[in-house]
């Protein structure tokens, strides 16, 4: 049993699930503060391809990251239909792209299973396990994975 | 309201009497003889004092009790305030500051330096204190009030002697007991401040054998009756061991409230000389200030008299007489003015917190506004509705409400400038040089952020400065200069911007030196060819330090690049200029705010930057006949036959993959730190305007070339340009380092 699914044996969550390309997604429901749609970026200079740009929230900067580029998958090509999860990552706020939100989840824990042995560290950095729901297969993303020091500092 | 906060309460005023003691002492040191300066001095440490007894901070009160002593000499004219008195005083205001911060925060002082303080002031009390009513055996000398002219060559021999007036007094004790008569006439004052009358005559009783008579003449019939009013005074005879000191201690906190009177029962006249200078000479001088017409002259003769008493016990004994006449008057006007002073500088304490959340919303509104008025100017093109006619009346009172909200925020750099003539104080004293600092214009006023931040670079370079800018005194004498040198920090406002220059007249930058160890830390060809003003600079490159011998002072491995950087961080710019053997010149020029900024609007590679109006020299359209390539990339732009490089900004920032053609565009000539010219070559100009700064660094990181990001009228993010990381970038080999950091961010 890996360390995730350990940790997440205390009683029933809920989490947000959310589509991008044809895989499902889903973080805890609370770090999500809001979602919104897409709005245009300003790209920002010298930025890892990830970070489309910065956007106007209500007076603050909010970066805007194209998360399927950053899971290691094709670039989206953003629209009106297009979503933006704001989630709060420890101390900061940043802006998700993905294609749409599906679902809010309640699971107990039971119903996540470890994420598989796989060879891509890409995987094993962020998948914090595995729902199966309807015969969908969603997974668990642990946001403050992918937005650690080590990403920041690539940022720079 | 509990014990914290009213202790927070008084470390907050502490901050403000330590401010008007530092003050109160520069001003003398500086000559400045008025009663007025050396009372603010005395009631500042005597508010501390009073206020750490209130909460037990016994280290704070022993100190301030000493120190408060020896200023009580000098208010009366017992010790004359020369510079070494002076310097012994600055010092223990250092102290007193730092007791008063160890006492909130925990921690300790330097126990051997407030002792080795509390000794000299003592010695300095202690000097003169034969001539006052503490050692009666003295006293009685007719001819004590000698020691006043004799005082300052006394003190710089001095040497401490530890003894308390209460040993003193106590070895008089067998010889004889002296009696004092003493009246105490409270006023009304004294009540509505919580002090009453029986508890201080009970304490007094605790000294020794007294006799207490009650004058209740000035009592009214019981219709005239003011029920807070003070009616009595009390005429006590004791006999007291610790003496006049003791007596006064019980009637501490009360003095300034109530006419006490304290004689030693002696026969001899030259007794009541000794009280003279003694009593009331505070509130007398303050009201003549006022210009208080036939009883202050009265008092004047009397204080002229005092003070020339050398021989003319007489003349001042007679005018002792009319003087306590007068005093209640006296001391009625100088409450007037005080309550005057107080009206004109009304002021509350507000939580910073909230002036920045006010700040952040009125930002917010001012956006808001911009995008209101766009969107309706877009749906109604003549612009004569009546929506059109509010929104305009709406952008100006914004505009107003920003302007007001930013001048909360606006304070006076004095306790910055205050804090450096202290640094300058202890270093000099640890490098053994003898420095005065000269400021001016401590009233400017700047944002808060701005003098917060700004005491760190400054401390720094006051450092250097001790250090390594002035000379030894000999060498100084050598040189043909004064022992003593001198440092100087102004500031002013110009164009919007506050300008604050360091000047010292040392020895200025050793150029040859300056070179020779930028050239072994490779930070410059060795056959560079630099101009003066290039090789000054050169200091500001980042582990570059010219002392050669590391002292803790100031060559600690962080150098002046520090101090840069941190100018740079606060969107400041600094510069130096140097004459070998005449000084230096650093000139720093920082925002009055850090909240919004005039930009010039531009549009670089379909995206719209924020250029700083403050780095912008003049904008230009290139003409392909002064366009010059240089080399395989570089292109200069000639401008009044000189060259300056062209700097594509999209090209920088990475915004394009090649260069522009700089005919299509606009170029911004632009002056940065040290570096000179360079032309910044941007698409197109689309206005200037003021915009509210928004951090990155908040959500996201520092990005090389962008300081900072603001919203446009359109709800959109524009980014400001860095111009001084874009020219560093765009310099490239002649400082490698800084191109790299400028990269890393």
């Amino acid at each position: 049993m890996s360390y995730a699914v350990k940790n997440l044996m205390q009683g029933s969550r809920e989490l947000i699930a959310f589509r991008i390309g044809d895989q499902e997604f889903c973080v805890n429901i609370m770090s999500v503060r809001e979602i919104r749609g897409w709005t245009p970026a300003t790209p920002l200079p010298h930025s890892p391809h990830y970070v489309m740009g910065v956007i106007n929230l209500r007076g603050a900067v909010l970066p805007i990251m194209d998360l399927s580029l950053r899971l290691g998958m094709k670039p989206v090509e953003p629209t009106a239909r297009h979503v933006i999860i704001v989630a709060q990552v420890k101390s900061r706020v940043v802006g998700l792209l993905v294609d749409a939100v599906s679902d809010i989840l309640t699971v107990d824990d039971d119903n996540i299973q470890p994420t598989p042995e796989v060879s891509s560290d890409l995987e094993r950095q962020y998948a914090r396990g595995i729902l199966a729901i309807d015969k969908r297969m969603i997974c668990l993303v642990e946001l403050a994975a992918l937005f650690n020091e080590a990403a920041e500092s690539e940022a720079a | 309201m509990d014990m914290n906060e009213i202790k927070e309460i008084f470390f907050q005023e502490c901050e403000e009497q330590l401010a008007e003691l530092e003050s109160g002492l520069l001003k003398m040191n500086d000559g400045d003889r008025d009663p007025e300066t050396v009372n603010a001095v005395f009631r500042a440490v005597h508010s501390i004092k009073g206020g750490a007894g209130a909460f037990g901070l016994d280290d704070l009160v022993a100190f301030a009790h000493v120190f408060e002593t020896t200023l009580d000499c000098v208010r009366s004219n017992k010790l004359e305030p020369g510079p070494e008195v002076m310097k012994v005083m600055l010092k223990s205001a250092d102290v007193l500051a730092d007791l008063v911060t160890a006492s909130r925060d925990g921690g300790s002082v330097d126990e051997s330096r407030s002792s080795g303080l509390v000794k000299e002031l003592e010695a300095l009390a202690n000097g003169d204190m034969p001539a006052s009513s503490a050692a009666p055996v003295a006293a009685a000398k007719p001819a004590a009030p000698a020691p006043v002219a004799a005082a300052p060559s006394d003190d710089s021999g001095f040497q401490a002697i530890p003894f308390t007036f209460d040993d003193f007094g106590g070895e008089e004790q067998e010889e004889s007991v002296p009696t004092f008569d003493v009246t105490f006439k409270p006023r009304r004052e004294l009540y509505s401040k919580g002090n009453e009358a029986a508890l201080l005559l009970r304490d007094l009783s605790r000294l020794g054998e007294m006799s207490i008579n009650c004058n209740m003449e000035e009592l009214p019939s019981l219709d005239d009756l003011d029920p807070e009013g003070a009616y009595f005074d009390w005429t006590i005879q004791i006999t007291a061991e610790k003496g006049e000191e003791g007596i006064r201690q019980v009637f501490e906190f009360a003095e300034w409230d109530c006419d006490l009177d304290i004689k030693l029962r002696e026969p001899e006249a030259a007794a009541v000389t000794e009280e003279l200078p003694m009593v009331p000479v505070p509130f007398d001088l303050s009201a003549l200030d006022d210009g208080s017409d036939g009883p202050g002259q009265t008092v004047a003769a009397a204080v002229e008299a005092a003070d020339t008493a050398s021989g003319v016990l007489k003349a001042a004994a007679s005018a002792a007489k009319p003087e306590k006449k007068e005093s209640p008057a006296a001391a009625a006007a100088a409450a007037a003015a005080a309550q005057a002073n107080n009206a004109a500088g009304q002021t509350i304490r507000v939580d910073l917190d909230r002036v920045d959340r006010l700040i952040n919303l009125v930002g917010e509104l001012v956006i808001n506004q911009a995008m209101l008025s766009q969107s309706v100017i877009e749906n109604d093109a003549t612009g004569t509705s009546a929506v059109n006619m509010g929104l305009e009346e709406l952008q100006q009172l914004t505009r107003e409400i920003q302007d007001s909200v930013m001048a909360i925020r606006a304070q006076p750099v004095k306790p910055v400038f205050q804090r450096m003539s202290r640094i300058v104080r202890e270093v000099a004293d640890m490098v053994g040089k003898s420095i005065r600092l000269v400021t001016e214009g401590e009233n400017t006023e700047v944002d808060k952020t701005v003098i917060d931040k700004l005491a760190e670079p400054l401390t720094h370079m006051i450092r250097n400065a001790v250090d390594h800018g002035i000379e030894s005194p000999e060498k100084r004498a050598a040189a043909g200069k004064e022992p003593e040198g001198t440092i100087k920090l102004t500031a002013k406002h110009r164009s919007g911007r506050i300008v604050i220059e360091l000047v010292d007249d040392g020895a200025g930058i050793n150029r040859e030196r300056v070179r020779q160890k930028a050239i072994d830390n490779e930070l410059i060809a060795a056959d560079a060819n630099l101009t003066d003003e290039e090789i000054d600079n050169l200091i500001f490159a980042p582990g570059f330090s010219t002392a050669d011998k590391i002292s803790d002072i100031s060559g600690r491995g962080v150098g002046m690049d520090v101090v840069k950087r941190s100018i740079q961080a606060l969107g400041g710019r600094i510069s130096i200029t140097s004459r070998p053997g005449q000084g230096s010149t650093f000139t720093m020029s920082l925002p009055l705010t850090l909240a919004v900024l005039d930009g010039m609007v531009v549009t670089v590679a379909g995206q719209t930057l924020v250029v700083p109006l403050t780095a912008i020299v003049e904008t230009l359209q290139p003409e392909a006949q002064h366009i010059h390539s240089f080399g395989a990339n570089q292109r200069l732009i000639s401008i009044r036959n000189s060259f300056c490089p062209l700097v594509d900004v999209g090209r920088i920032l990475n915004f394009r993959g090649t260069q522009a053609n700089p005919m299509d565009g606009v170029a911004l000539l632009v002056e940065s730190e040290g570096g000179g010219q360079r032309a910044l070559m941007v698409d197109a100009i689309q206005g200037q305007r003021q915009v509210v700064i928004k951090s990155l660094e908040a959500n996201y990181t520092h990005v090389p070339g962008i300081a900072a990001a603001t919203i446009l009228g359109d709800g959109r993010v524009a980014l400001i340009l860095d111009v001084d990381a874009v020219v560093a970038a765009s310099r490239g080999q002649s400082l490698k380092q800084e191109m790299s950091l400028a990269v890393a961010g």
